[in-house]
């Protein structure tokens, strides 16, 4: 059962998937990483320096872009009602969704960290703690996403709203995460992985309980 | 173990009103129920109350054996395949490949598998939400304005659906404004109207 859920989730969320624009983060991301040496002046040491931080601001706003079909098509087609009928909970639903929304941008995302790492000219000991970062941040974000998803899914205008919403929820993953590549230590990539496991953790249950609750509504 | 509906003394409030109250039925295998009323009635919220997707506002449901809906939300991707859609809910109910040809046959959907589901029409989705009820396989059917959309051959072949679930024991609750010929009792809303 949850083979096939997961299956559907990743056949809709995938890039080149049924709904579509998934390659859409990715591109933005890159241009983020092309634009800021244009726009601040292509010192190395500069770009070196603050390089890491461009790229996770980069990654954070990349992670907003598919959340507007994340959960509300499905809550509109009544696909969560037809699950609930068949004894999947709204909680295995979401927990599901998360993992396949954090497929079809993660992996992508610390691919294209490698040329935007280059355009910035950054140190392969900075790509490192970067790539180890973004792989411990991710997760976070993509939980903060789902839950938003699910909360903003049956209002109005909700995408816009969502986006908003997931900033200040993601501070922390940003201050962790960038933080850690000013660190020598591993503290600030063990802080950002701590985040992101609380937030996949508790994430399906906040979600789940918007899906439920907007079917009152 | 028999599949059994019932409902007690069930009332629906919808923000600030009170829609209905008083609301009782009990169906056993092979029975069904006609919900009946104007537009607006509380028609789909008692369906959604005996389907136990909204609480009631008073009263209690008891149900017994697994519970189909169909409403007018057919929960099928609009940009997959008809048979991937239906394929979806084919694996999480378990229904075998064949059955699910069968039952797309019967509803004259075979030769639209490769269609997006987004091209179809109103009726066609109708009758491909149909197939994802009948490929769910349980005793207890909660239609929701069945009839909406389908041309006379579709309504002709819901009804009969809705027959021969019923002699198999099945049970059927339908809502609709539209005249259902069925073996059913009838459940005017408008009598329980709070």
């Amino acid at each position: 059962m949850i083979g096939a859920l997961l299956r559907r989730d990743l056949a809709v969320l995938l890039p080149g998937g049924r709904r579509g624009g998934s390659l859409l983060p990715l591109l933005f991301f890159l241009a983020v990483a092309m634009l800021y040496p244009f726009a601040v002046g292509p010192e190395p040491e500069l770009l070196a320096r603050t390089g890491g931080g461009v790229i996770w601001v980069a990654a954070l706003l990349a992670a907003i872009l598919p959340l507007e079909r994340l959960v509300s098509a499905d809550l509109e087609a009544g696909v969560f009602d037809q699950l609930h009928l068949r004894g999947v909970s709204e909680e295995l639903a979401m927990a599901s969704r998360l993992l396949a929304h954090w497929l079809a941008f993660a992996p992508l995302l610390l691919l294209a960290a490698l040329p935007a790492a280059t355009l910035l000219n950054l140190p392969s000991e900075t790509l490192r703690t970067l790539l180890l970062g973004l792989l411990a941040g991710t997760p976070g974000l993509a939980a903060i996403g789902v839950a938003i998803a699910a909360l903003t899914a049956s209002l109005r205008g909700g995408a816009a709203l969502s986006g908003l919403m997931v900033i200040p929820l993601a501070v922390p993953i940003l201050i962790f995460g960038a933080g850690s590549l000013a660190r020598p230590d591993g503290s600030g990539l063990a802080l950002t992985a701590a985040i992101s496991l609380g937030l996949c953790a508790v994430a399906p249950f906040a979600a789940g309980a918007a899906i439920r609750a907007a079917r009152e509504g | 173990m028999q599949a059994r509906l019932a409902a007690k003394d069930i009332a629906c409030r919808r923000g600030d009103r009170l829609l209905f109250r008083g609301v009782s039925c009990a169906l056993a295998p092979g029975e069904a129920l006609h919900v009946a009323g104007a537009n607006g009635i509380g028609k789909s919220s008692l369906i959604r109350i005996l389907a136990g997707l909204l609480r009631p506002f008073a009263g209690d449901v008891t149900r017994n054996g697994g519970i189909g809906l169909l409403d007018e939300r057919p929960a099928l991707d609009p940009q997959a395949s008809l048979q991937a859609a239906l394929g979806f809910w084919a694996a999480l109910d378990g229904t075998k490949p064949m059955a699910l040809t069968e039952h797309a046959d019967a509803l004259g959907l075979y030769n639209l598998f490769d269609v997006p589901v987004r091209y179809l029409s109103t009726g066609q989705t109708k009758r491909a939400a149909l197939a994802r009820l009948l490929g769910q396989g349980v005793p207890i059917w909660l239609l929701d304005e069945p009839l909406n959309g389908l041309d006379t051959r579709g309504v002709a072949l819901v009804e009969e659906l809705v027959a021969h679930h019923l002699t198999n024991g099945g049970i059927a609750v339908i809502a609709s404004h539209q005249r259902f010929t069925a073996p059913a009792a009838t459940l005017t809303l408008a009598e329980f109207a709070a």
